[in-house]
């Protein structure tokens, strides 16, 4: 029994000291996943607030009423009259 | 000393005493270490709680909020109508400031806000008591960013988010508007608030003193998000009624206006516009009678423009057709003679309708039970709401046939006695566009063929919508809603204003109600001009040219290939060459 001690005793305990350093790795493992988790939902965050932006601005360029306005007055257009079109039957 | 051979007796007592002391000793000062970690433990945990109590914060388990964005209202080309974007409000811990004396930075933090200092100081030093008070909501997120790098303490931001309206005016009364909380309070941002605001989830987190989460344990609930909705509106076409109901309301002076323009085949919405309008984006200038959608709330007693629903009414008789003559001298009924404005003698139903007469018409419902009547006007939806789901929408009204009398059913054949919402009356014309069949009103968009409900035969609606071309003619009353290359089919309206002391003698509504192309249907409009001021003020002469800019636009933008080629010059005609 005593023989069997000396030998398992001192296994016991280096298996201790591996599962204590694995569990000083898995939870530094854990911990910068979770950051690295933090900042990529940030910035998809970040790109939908952007896409968002530049959905409003686009529309706001393209207001029908300030397309109209710069069509009239800058560019001088105007909608064909019925006589200058022409109907083509298929 | 230990170790060297004792004798017995003399040396134990020599030794006992010496270890006494020794004993004594030791114990002694073990006993002061223990009374000095007594006393600090006492000090942690009674004199100076805050240190155990801030470590315990620091390493407290919160609740954290994911919050869901708010979906988009796009129109039925994907173009965006409402977005949200991110703002910062700027709060305040007033409790924290004073911990901190900060109350020096106070001017520098209310130039970084652009307010008042006396009312930033007012704000903190007024709420000592609380830990939390908003000072500035909805800033930009650059000039938060500025407040922030000021490095105060107690000053937080938090991400919330603004409602933009790109197309402002044009679809304000359809769309409405939310409130400072991101929840909607009028229009389609309430009809669809559950459906546009998502719900928001919750984590349980373990955060460190400055707030940043240190870890997840576990989620309690995942956010729901907020959906896009693809409303039915097409934005062009709300554009084009909108510039010319805008156009008109200020040529012919009037007090107010609707255009709604619905799709016969589907049911959907294609526009919605009214005069007065506002702007969502700033509403700082509130006044009630901006805000309302008067297409959807406000009635209206349509006056010749429900003539089409009485002749269908005759028409699904049997009695009558297109060429029924009726003889219009005036006629008594009860205590009330009615006669028209010109005297037309005997004329077929086709003139009856064109010319508007409401002696003809008269003459024809005094003709139909009471029961029929009303029959067919509650199956084309008068007296019920449209079922579109435009929150505050008015079923108008119409009284059940058993309070009918003679005189009744006489003036409401053209058209005093019942009232109707803009939205209603299209929809009803709607119907006739789509021969017979009833769809019901929808703001969203529609994928696919739609079922409906039959309301008429297809014959009767056929014979009808003849007769309403008629009214576009030449010689009808709407003959300045005709468009160039389509035909229309349509009737005008010019109803008396009810004033409290009776009729009055010039405030009236002047209404048009079509569908086009008349061969095969594909929009049907309504446009009502509230009391218009100026010189003209019939139906024909303020609404119907609106209805006429109107569908041109539409048609074109949505490619409807034209029916009534008989009124485009013949040069335009071009026949395509044959392919090879």
């Amino acid at each position: 029994m005593n023989a069997l001690a000396r030998i398992a005793v001192p296994i016991l305990w280096a298996l201790v000291f591996v599962s204590c350093i694995g569990v000083i790795w898995s939870k530094h493992q854990s911990r910068s996943l979770f950051v690295e988790l933090q900042n990529l939902e940030s910035s998809r965050d970040q790109l939908d607030i952007e896409w968002g932006q530049l959905k409003l601005e686009q529309s706001a360029w393209a207001t029908h009423g300030r397309v109209e306005q710069m069509a009239r007055t800058d560019l001088q257009m105007v909608i064909p009259r019925p006589t200058e079109v022409r109907l083509v039957q298929p | 000393m230990i170790g060297t051979p004792v004798r017995s007796g003399e040396a134990r007592s020599f030794t006992f005493d010496q270890f006494r002391v020794r004993l004594r000793v030791v114990l002694g000062i073990i006993l002061v270490f223990a009374c000095g970690l007594v006393i600090r433990a006492v000090d942690l945990q009674v004199l100076d709680d805050g240190f155990l109590e801030g470590q315990g914060e620091a390493r407290s388990t919160r609740v954290a909020k994911l919050s869901a964005n708010r979906g988009s209202l796009l129109d039925r080309n994907g173009e965006p109508l409402a977005v949200s974007t991110p703002v910062d409000t700027v709060w305040v811990n007033p409790k924290e400031v004073a911990k901190a004396h900060a109350s020096d930075q106070i001017p520098r933090l209310a130039e970084a806000l652009n307010r008042d200092p006396q009312w930033v100081a007012r704000r903190i030093t007024g709420n000592l008591d609380r830990e939390f008070v908003y000072l500035v909501r909805h800033m930009r997120p650059q000039d938060a960013a500025q407040v922030k790098a000021l490095g105060i303490p107690g000053i937080y931001l938090l991400r919330e988010y603004r409602r933009y309206y790109p197309a402002g005016e044009v679809t304000g009364h359809v769309l409405g508007f939310t409130s400072v909380d991101d929840v909607g309070q009028e229009g389609l941002e309430l009809a669809y608030d559950q459906w546009l605001g998502g719900q928001a989830g919750a984590k349980r987190v373990i955060q460190d003193r400055y707030g940043r989460t240190v870890e997840d344990i576990e989620s309690i609930r995942s956010p729901r998000p907020g959906q896009d909705l693809v409303t039915s509106i097409d934005l062009r076409i709300q554009y084009l009624a909108y510039r010319e109901l805008k156009a008109a309301i200020q040529q012919h002076n009037a007090k107010a206006g609707s255009v709604v323009v619905l799709d016969v085949t589907t049911g959907e919405v294609l526009a919605m516009v009214n005069q007065p309008a506002y702007n969502p984006n700033d509403r700082d200038q509130y006044t009630a009678p901006r805000y309302r959608n008067r297409a959807a709330t406000d009635i209206f007693e349509p006056g010749s423009s429900i003539k089409p629903f009485v002749v269908a009414a005759a028409f699904a008789g049997g009695k009558y057709h297109a060429d029924t003559v009726i003889d219009t001298t005036p006629i008594r009924v009860g205590i009330k003679t009615i006669t028209d404005e010109h005297p037309l003698g005997l004329i077929p139903l086709t003139t009856v309708v064109a010319k508007s007469s409401n002696v003809g018409m008269t003459k024809i419902a005094l003709s139909l039970k009471p029961e029929s009547m009303w029959g067919m006007l509650d199956s084309f939806g008068f007296g019920k709401v449209t079922g579109s789901g435009f929150p505050g929408e008015s079923a108008g009204l119409l009284n059940h046939y058993s309070h009918w009398r003679p005189i009744s059913q006489a003036t409401m054949s053209y058209g005093y006695g019942l009232s109707v919402t803009p939205l209603q009356l299209a929809h009803a014309y709607a119907v006739l566009g789509g021969e017979g069949i009833s769809r019901p009103v929808t703001m969203r968009r529609v994928e696919g063929a739609v079922a409906g409900e039959r309301v008429i035969e297809e014959s009767v609606a056929r014979e009808l919508l003849k007769v309403m071309e008629g009214v576009v003619s030449q010689d009808g009353t709407g003959n300045r809603a005709a468009l160039i290359g389509y035909r229309v089919a349509g009737k005008t309206g010019t109803a008396k204003k009810a004033t409290p002391g009776g009729y009055s003698e010039d405030a009236y509504f002047g209404v048009f109600g079509g569908v086009v192309p008349a061969s095969n249907p594909r929009l049907a409009a309504i446009v009502v001009i509230d009391e218009p001021r100026g010189k003209q003020y019939y139906g024909g002469d303020v609404a119907a040219p609106v209805f006429s800019n109107v569908m041109a636009g539409a048609l074109r933008l949505l490619g409807v290939p034209p029916d009534g080629l008989d009124t485009v010059p013949a040069t335009t005609l071009v026949r395509a060459l044959s392919a090879e």
